[in-house]
């Protein structure tokens, strides 16, 4: 297989397979966090900012896999 | 991608040496927000007046949240003096360096060599080294605090548990290796977002160059805000839980 091609191959899976996970896992964050908002409207601050932490940790494994992709296509 | 014309580099270009450092591209622009800061800072802080002005209002009004939200995360009043600084100033500084991406003698204005153009200006954090020495500085503070408040035992003894059988040993090792490993997520998180933006506007533009970078541009202002947001916003919670003394018997939830 041409290098090229196995490149572009590899990054793609990667990519594909990559931010399977983290997608679930964000939509249950948010599924989890609407409904807590909705039992108790008066604590919405506090779950938003839980919730964006949260964002941030699964969002970065996503970046993780993007980053590999990108390592594997252009070096 | 080799001949459509788009020249995405991972690493950043070198501009010159000084005293024998290379100076990267992204090294001038961190330069320029850095200076960008202090003058904005200096201006902003010049004549405090006892009878405040608008504009000193929202600046207090800004400092005082923030530093309520940091006093209450870190419980005492002389714990949240002494980090707020640090918070506030690696949250300004991603910010800053974040939004002057937009800038448009960002990725334009450059040397030409041949056919290729080396930018003079680049992304701040698009650069590995950038977030990494950030991540570094916040993983230092963060151990640093931790040991200096618990004392080096009983800081270590949160991660050598004995005294819980072969699980605890097997916790505390995990929660060494997850504190570790915050190096690699906070400078990859930050890298990831910034770059991965740099890359979709670069094929965007190179696409469909009209209109529908917009809206890709307003995500990633959004981007550059929360990226900056939780920087700040996981250092202060790691030092929380870096100062927190250890649990007993009782298996902690996470």
């Amino acid at each position: 297989m041409d290098p090229v091609v196995a490149k572009t191959l590899g990054m793609a899976l990667v990519v594909g397979l990559g931010v399977i996970g983290p997608g679930v896992g964000l939509g249950l964050i948010f599924s989890k966090a609407l409904e807590a908002i909705g039992r108790n409207p008066e604590a919405s601050g506090k779950i938003q900012t839980t919730m964006f932490v949260g964002v941030a940790f699964t969002e970065a494994l996503a970046i993780f896999a993007l980053v590999i992709g990108f390592i594997i296509k252009f070096t | 991608m080799e001949g459509s014309g788009l020249h995405i580099s991972l690493a950043a270009e070198k501009l010159g040496t000084l005293w024998g450092l290379p100076i990267t591209n992204t090294i001038l622009t961190a330069w320029v927000v850095s200076i960008l800061l202090i003058i904005a800072s200096y201006l902003i802080g010049k004549n405090p007046q006892l009878i405040p002005t608008k504009v000193q209002v929202a600046f207090e009004w800004l400092f005082e949240t923030v530093f309520n939200f940091v006093e209450e995360s870190l419980g005492t009043h002389s714990m949240a003096k002494r980090f707020f600084p640090l918070i506030a100033t690696i949250f300004l500084f991603v910010l800053t360096a974040n939004l002057f991406d937009f800038l448009p003698i960002v990725g334009s204005i450059g040397l030409w060599h041949g056919s290729e153009l080396t930018p003079l200006f680049r992304p701040v954090n698009s650069d590995l080294n950038m977030t990494l020495a950030l991540a570094i500085i916040a993983y230092l503070t963060i151990e640093i605090t931790g040991i200096a408040t618990l004392g080096f035992l009983k800081y270590g003894s949160k991660f050598v548990i004995l005294d819980q059988g072969i699980i605890g040993f097997l916790v505390g090792l995990l929660e060494l290796v997850s504190n570790t490993s915050r190096l690699i997520s906070f400078s990859f998180r930050l890298f990831g977002n910034i770059f991965a933006g740099e890359v979709l506007l670069a094929v965007l533009l190179l696409f469909v160059p009209y209109v529908v970078p917009v809206p890709i541009l307003a995500f990633e202002t959004f981007v550059a805000f929360i990226q900056a947001a939780i920087f700040a916003l996981l250092t202060l919670i790691f030092v929380q839980l870096a100062i927190a003394p250890p649990h007993k018997a009782e298996a902690e939830g996470h």
